[in-house]
């Protein structure tokens, strides 16, 4: 689960971390009333900046620097109710429904204003957290391990013994830190990390992580994303999801329990298992058509659950042929057959050609419901038989 | 021989009374699999399908002399039912469990970090040697006893291979699931060098998926160490960028993670790598001939 960033800077700074001041807005009347609030605790101008689940908002038109309340209503009129186009969303980008207003903190100091990449997140080869940072912030940080990897640093942190003390401060050091600046980023890494651990999440990227001309260090931007297994621990964590962020189909397809990702394609599919359906997607592609999603009906296939998946597939009208690929190990094929059949009945009016592969327990029998149900569907056993059937169909 | 488990595993249930517990400890029950008991804190005690059930994994070791454990219990409990039987001394342990938090695996995996123990999973289908030991959740039935081994990251995908693989005419050594979280006990390379240096394996199919560098770091162990034909295939050729595809560890990240980028590296280290998923077995057969 991801969270906007007006919400994971809320999580930082309960664990110490610093962010600017900054208030969400629904409407460009909330988003004036906020930057008068902030203006009148000091801030010199503010920042509008749409919260969507994505990154490259501010290339999208998505951040904008507002100087007096004239222009934070004119960029959050803009803002507020745009698709946002980033290079992280689809073609259609996402609607905006809130933007934060946050105070201006790049204002004149003794030191000169720096901008750093930190993140946290778990390596996957070492199975051990990360800390990741740069002093190259503000920019894609992929391209800077492309180009400059030298200024790309790594600090492992031991499951058991935690961060200590001197890895905070090497990695200060390492951003060629000193003075007050050195210790705001000692206490910087510090409650970063403990915000990590104390979330579960899977990510957080800040970046930048701002050193102001005043030495402090802060968090400008941040990307949180949770890790889902552990949301039980954090009810006030997964209050926080946004549904709106979802895709609408998706998010049904949640409430059927069946995992559903909506793609571009052309041929529907509904699989029993992650891996299989993986597969079977790209046995669609060999034979020349597109899937159009990605769909685990799970370890029961039941009437009901495979009533459920045709549904959701059926929504999306790019769809001109569905391949119901099974492999019955506990449970047995024919079942699963007299499942589509009731599934197929049900429903009615099903334009589509379907293709069913049910491969495992009672395959043979399962193959004669099908073929005996005068519904138009086309039967298969080998995983062959079924890419063959998807290349008649798409030819 | 065969690998990780055979007739003579002594094997106990981590959450025997539960419902996937009972059910699936009665299939590997009736599959022929040596259980010898069950572990339910709580119930110690009680007989449970016949066999005993114990309050603690070191009970269970002391009176039965298990040393296989495969573990049914809820996510939020799983990890610790990991470090528990490795502790009491379990060589092999299997964690069926999906859904285990990230952080309680990356704690389990460093406690078990330098014992003599093997961890298969967590969130995989486990290990079957056919004929002599099944302590998994696979269907048997589509298994024969043969010398073709496979190592897999998925469920389903596995029984495919499997079922090809028998359709063939050929049968397996030993089949291991080894999961799709993203922290796992045993990986890809490790589970295709025991493969490598077992005797009764002649040949190894390799079904790998998006995300991580396991896959890689086997093709490199064959390029370098291997003697077998080795199989590969690499599931998610059309998942797209950053999106989860089921499992947690199944996301294409940077630009060299994806599927292609896989192949390629599969092919160079001399892995003969199938695209269609309906070929795996076709392709060992004509190996192995």
């Amino acid at each position: 689960m991801n969270l906007h960033e007006y919400q994971g800077k809320k999580l930082l700074s309960k664990y110490g971390v610093k962010t600017p001041k900054g208030i969400v807005a629904k409407t460009p009347e909330e988003a004036v009333a906020a930057a008068k609030e902030l203006f009148a605790e000091g801030s010199k101008g503010c920042a509008v900046k749409a919260q969507i689940h994505a990154g490259g908002r501010g290339k999208g038109g998505g951040v904008k620097i507002a100087k007096n309340l004239e222009e934070v209503k004119a960029h959050a009129s803009s803002i507020l109710g745009m698709h946002l186009v980033t290079p992280q969303t689809s073609k259609e980008g996402k609607l905006v429904r809130q933007v934060l207003i946050e105070e201006n903190v790049f204002v004149d100091g003794p030191s000169e204003p720096l901008e750093f990449y930190v993140s946290v997140l778990m390596d996957r080869e070492k199975h051990q957290n990360v800390i990741i940072y740069s002093p190259k912030g503000g920019m894609n940080i992929e391209q800077v391990a492309e180009e400059t990897p030298e200024l790309v640093f790594k600090e492992y942190i031991h499951p058991a013994i935690g961060l200590r003390p001197f890895q905070a401060s090497k990695i200060a050091f390492n951003l060629g830190l000193s003075g007050k600046a050195l210790k705001e980023m000692v206490v910087f890494v510090k409650s970063l990390y403990a915000a990590f651990l104390g979330s579960d999440a899977s990510l957080f990227e800040i970046n930048p992580c701002f050193k102001s001309a005043n030495d402090e260090i802060m968090a400008i931007d941040c990307k949180v994303a949770l890790d889902d297994s552990a949301l039980y621990r954090h009810p006030d964590l997964e209050a926080l999801h946004d549904p709106f962020e979802d895709d609408p189909t998706e998010l049904e397809a949640k409430k059927y329990d069946l995992n559903y990702v909506n793609l571009d394609g052309n041929i529907g599919c509904m699989v029993n298992g992650a891996g299989l359906a993986m597969a079977t997607m790209d046995m669609i592609k060999l034979s020349g058509g597109e899937p159009a999603n990605f769909l685990d009906v799970g370890g029961t296939a039941d009437a009901e659950r495979v009533e459920n998946a045709f549904r959701i597939i059926l929504k999306d009208p790019k769809v001109e042929a569905i391949l119901v690929n099974i492999f019955g190990g506990i449970v047995r094929c024919d079942r699963v057959a007299n499942g589509i059949v009731d599934a197929y009945n049900n429903i009615g009016d099903i334009k589509v050609p379907i293709i069913v592969r049910l491969q495992g327990t009672n395959a043979d029998i399962a193959k004669k419901i099908i073929d005996n149900s005068g519904l138009n569907v086309i039967s298969a056993i080998s995983l062959q038989d079924a890419a063959n059937a998807v290349a008649q169909v798409v030819k | 021989m065969s690998v990780l488990v055979n007739k003579d595993s002594k094997v106990i249930v981590q959450g025997i009374t539960g419902k996937e517990g009972t059910f699936h400890a009665t299939q590997m029950i009736e599959y022929g699999t040596n259980v010898v008991g069950g572990v339910t804190p709580g119930k110690g005690g009680q007989i449970h399908l016949d066999r005993p059930v114990f309050n603690t994994v070191e009970e269970a070791v002391k009176k039965v002399g298990a040393d296989v454990s495969i573990i049914f219990v809820p996510p939020r409990f799983a990890a610790e039912a990991i470090m528990e039987a490795a502790n009491a001394g379990i060589k092999v342990v299997v964690c069926i469990t999906e859904g285990i938090p990230v952080q309680d695996m990356v704690i389990a995996k460093e406690y078990i970090k330098d014992m003599d123990v093997t961890l298969i999973g967590p969130n995989c289908p486990g290990v079957i040697t056919p004929g002599e030991a099944k302590v998994g959740i696979m269907p048997g039935f589509i298994h024969r006893k043969g010398r073709v081994g496979i190592v897999s990251r998925s469920g389903t995908l596995t029984y495919e291979a499997v079922d090809q693989v028998t359709k063939a005419g050929m049968g397996q050594s030993t089949c291991i699931g080894i999961g799709g979280d993203p922290v796992l006990g045993l990986t890809t390379k490790m589970a295709v060098e025991q493969l490598m240096n077992d005797p009764e394996t002649d040949g190894i199919i390799m079904i790998g998926e998006i995300g991580g560098g396991m896959e890689a770091e086997a093709a490199r162990y064959v390029r370098d160490y291997g003697t077998k034909p080795v199989v590969g295939f690499i599931a998610g050729q059309t998942a797209p960028k950053g999106r989860k595809m089921g499992h947690a560890g199944a996301i294409v990240g940077g630009k060299d993670d994806t599927a292609a980028a896989k192949m390629q590296i599969l092919a160079e280290c001399g892995v003969h790598v199938v695209k269609s998923p309906a070929n795996i077995g076709q392709k060992m057969a004509e190996l192995l001939a």
